[in-house]
């Protein structure tokens, strides 16, 4: 059965789009067949961090506006035949996205798709609210620091209120994934530690992503982490958490510490 | 024990914890409730200009939220002359 994901954050900034390409592209290197999907209406990048920005011809608005059918739309990875990308468009129309239209979409890709990931747009307002509306799972994408905290608790809050199956009285499973971690800033105190965010946001681990170099060079080139450089700390940080995604049990170390981290963080559970 | 840990760790992380923590527990609280600061404005506002008449400009409100107390402090400039007949409003 399809599984429809959102990658939220509240705050920009934080990797929401690196991420979406990179367990898109880690889940489509597994055999599955993944659908990345960009409401970041007016401000697309995931075409761009895919490397698929001059293959743009339809977007998620014609599709909901009719102008195009949705298989045209969809554009097929170079790289990855089961991985496909529905572009957002770059119209500046706020209320280009509707309700209706979004869940005629995702009930369309749900037939096609083994995984549909949704790259949410920063903030709080329609475009995130949409992207999150029909998710079975969200990916928290948070850094290790105040402010993407405080937006992570608050987005947490909307995935409580403001879907399709929390109004059905069901739960989206939800999975935070910190990026740009730094294990020797944490260390030094400098940084919010792992179990210090895992304490505040008292959500599941799905993964940590270091802060790395092959990230940038990875969207310098247009490429997923995972297929840029598989054999790289961040690729083999979102292959993992992509096996978790699958339920797979990979054990989780925190980079940097020796601690019996693993039993205590798979013993946490959701408040 | 992570207390003790963060005591004897330097730097700004145990600050950023506990600032978090406190942010979030009062965030937490008022989520999906009106916003209390601006309701406690309003009506207070509407108490007081019932008897005396002040401009609004000259008003300032200022809230801080502690750990187990918070404090509202309401700072309202009423001109003099205004200030007598509070004794006649009804």
């Amino acid at each position: 059965m399809a599984q429809v994901l959102v990658v939220t954050s509240g705050k920009g900034g934080v990797g929401k789009t690196t991420s979406t390409a990179a367990l898109g592209a880690a889940l489509a290197q597994n055999g599955a067949k993944v659908v990345v999907v960009d409401f970041d209406v007016g401000l697309r990048n995931l075409d761009l961090v895919l490397g698929a920005e001059r293959r743009v011809v339809f977007d998620l608005v014609n599709v909901i506006n009719g102008v195009a059918k949705l298989p045209q739309a969809l554009i097929r990875d170079k790289r990855l035949e089961n991985l496909y990308l529905l572009p957002a468009s770059q119209t500046r129309d706020k209320d280009a996205l509707t309700e209706a239209g979004v869940a005629k979409v995702i009930d369309e890709l749900r037939g096609k798709f083994d995984w549909i990931v949704c790259d949410s747009p920063a903030g709080i307002e329609r475009g995130a609210t949409l992207a999150m509306r029909h998710a079975d799972a969200a990916i928290i994408v948070t850094n290790p620091e105040v402010s993407s905290v405080r937006d992570s608790d608050r987005i947490i809050g909307l995935l409580d209120a403001k879907t399709v199956r929390a109004e059905r009285g069901d739960r989206v499973q939800k999975h935070l994934l910190i990026t740009r971690y730094h294990a020797g800033r944490a260390s030094r105190g400098e940084m919010l530690t792992i179990d210090d965010v895992l304490e505040i946001l008292s959500t599941p681990l799905l993964g940590i992503i270091p802060e790395s170099d092959e990230v940038l060079r990875a969207s310098n080139i247009g490429s997923p982490v995972t297929l840029a450089n598989a054999l790289s700390a961040p690729a083999r940080a979102y292959f993992d958490a992509a096996a978790r995604l699958r339920g797979e049990n990979v054990p989780l170390a925190v980079p940097g510490e020796s601690r019996g981290l693993f039993t205590k963080l798979f013993g946490r559970k959701a408040a | 024990m992570m207390m003790l840990f963060n005591m004897f760790r330097r730097g700004s992380a145990p600050v950023a914890r506990e600032r978090l923590q406190l942010l979030l527990a009062h965030e937490r609280a008022a989520r999906g409730q009106p916003e209390l600061l601006s309701v406690l404005r309003e009506e207070i506002l509407a108490v007081i200009s019932r008897h005396v008449p002040f401009e609004p400009d000259r008003v300032q409100i200022r809230m801080d939220r502690g750990k187990s107390v918070s404090t509202l402090e309401v700072d309202i400039e009423i001109p003099n002359a205004a200030g007598m007949p509070l004794a006649k409003a009804s």
